[in-house]
């Protein structure tokens, strides 16, 4: 497969319980997308998939990196994390199926809705986890 | 119907700043779960909730909402209000409970 060029390419840190700066990556991703002139709709469903994996971070797990990548064809986001990794994908993927705990639920957390988001608006998507290791979320979004 | 309209004829308090007044609100949301907000509140939606904390705003910034009216009285953080001001999102509140709020906005033609 000939290598894709790419246009933009860009590392955040995201930190587990930072609950102060929550969303703020996603919003910064919206941003550029935005100013680079990517269409609309691209940029909605990738500032959900994007908000929704930083917020898992910042409940579940101690820091992550996301990668943030355009291509021609394309937006690609990937986020490894360190934390205690998910049990269970197939249920984690359930609608309503949360860990979160009281004091998260309080804030609006904890619908179980997240990764569903995450699945219904992007055009790929993958999951690889490790227990007591981490969590790697692959997600595409196309552009056309 | 313009955010304007609709903070003179439900007497909406304004909590930091009407950035746009005459930005058209088309439909409404009503929730206090951040992902179903995020799965189901469309552009320009008016946002409709009990949740006071700072993680609102970045949910109406990145969906496009409006405007977040907070219900019931309650006391928005103040973090929250500073973070609106600056991302221009609108913040206001009323005594009404969700559902009358949501009840009265709905009869106006806001649907
Ligand atoms: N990065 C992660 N590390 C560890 N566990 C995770 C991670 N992401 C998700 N999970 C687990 O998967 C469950 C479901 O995640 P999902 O995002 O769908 O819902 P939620 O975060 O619980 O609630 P919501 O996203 O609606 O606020 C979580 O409750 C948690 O147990
Ligand atoms: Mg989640």
């Amino acid at each position: 497969m000939m290598e894709q060029e790419i246009l933009y390419n860009k590392i955040f840190g995201i930190s587990g319980k930072d609950f102060a700066n929550a969303g703020s990556v996603s919003v910064k991703i919206k941003k550029i997308l935005k100013e680079i002139g990517i269409k609309p709709e691209v940029v909605y469903r990738v500032s959900i998939c994007c908000y929704e994996a930083e917020m898992n971070v910042i409940m579940y797990a101690r820091i992550a990196k996301l990668n943030f990548t355009i291509t021609p064809n394309e937006v690609i986001i990937i986020i490894e994390d360190e934390g205690p990794g998910i049990e269970n994908i197939e249920l984690a993927m359930k609608e309503g199926f949360s860990t979160a705990t009281q004091e998260m639920r309080e804030m609006g957390f904890g619908a179980g809705l997240g990764l569903p988001n995450i699945k219904n608006n992007s055009d790929e998507f993958k999951i690889e986890t490790e227990l007591l290791k981490g969590t790697k979320l692959f997600f595409k979004i196309y552009l056309n | 119907m313009k955010i304007k309209e609709l903070i003179e004829k439900f007497d909406l308090k304004v909590l930091n700043e009407v950035f746009d007044p005459g930005r058209e609100v088309s439909g409404g949301y009503t929730g206090d779960l951040l992902s179903d907000v995020i799965a189901n509140s469309k552009k320009d939606n008016i946002w409709i909730t009990m949740q006071t904390h700072l993680n609102i705003i970045a949910v109406a910034s990145l969906k496009e909402l409006s405007a977040i009216i907070v219900v019931m009285g309650r006391e928005v953080d103040k973090d929250a209000i500073a973070k609106a001001t600056e991302e221009n999102i609108t913040i206001l509140g009323t005594d009404l409970t969700a559902y009358r709020m949501s009840g009265k906005i709905f009869e106006s033609g806001i649907k």
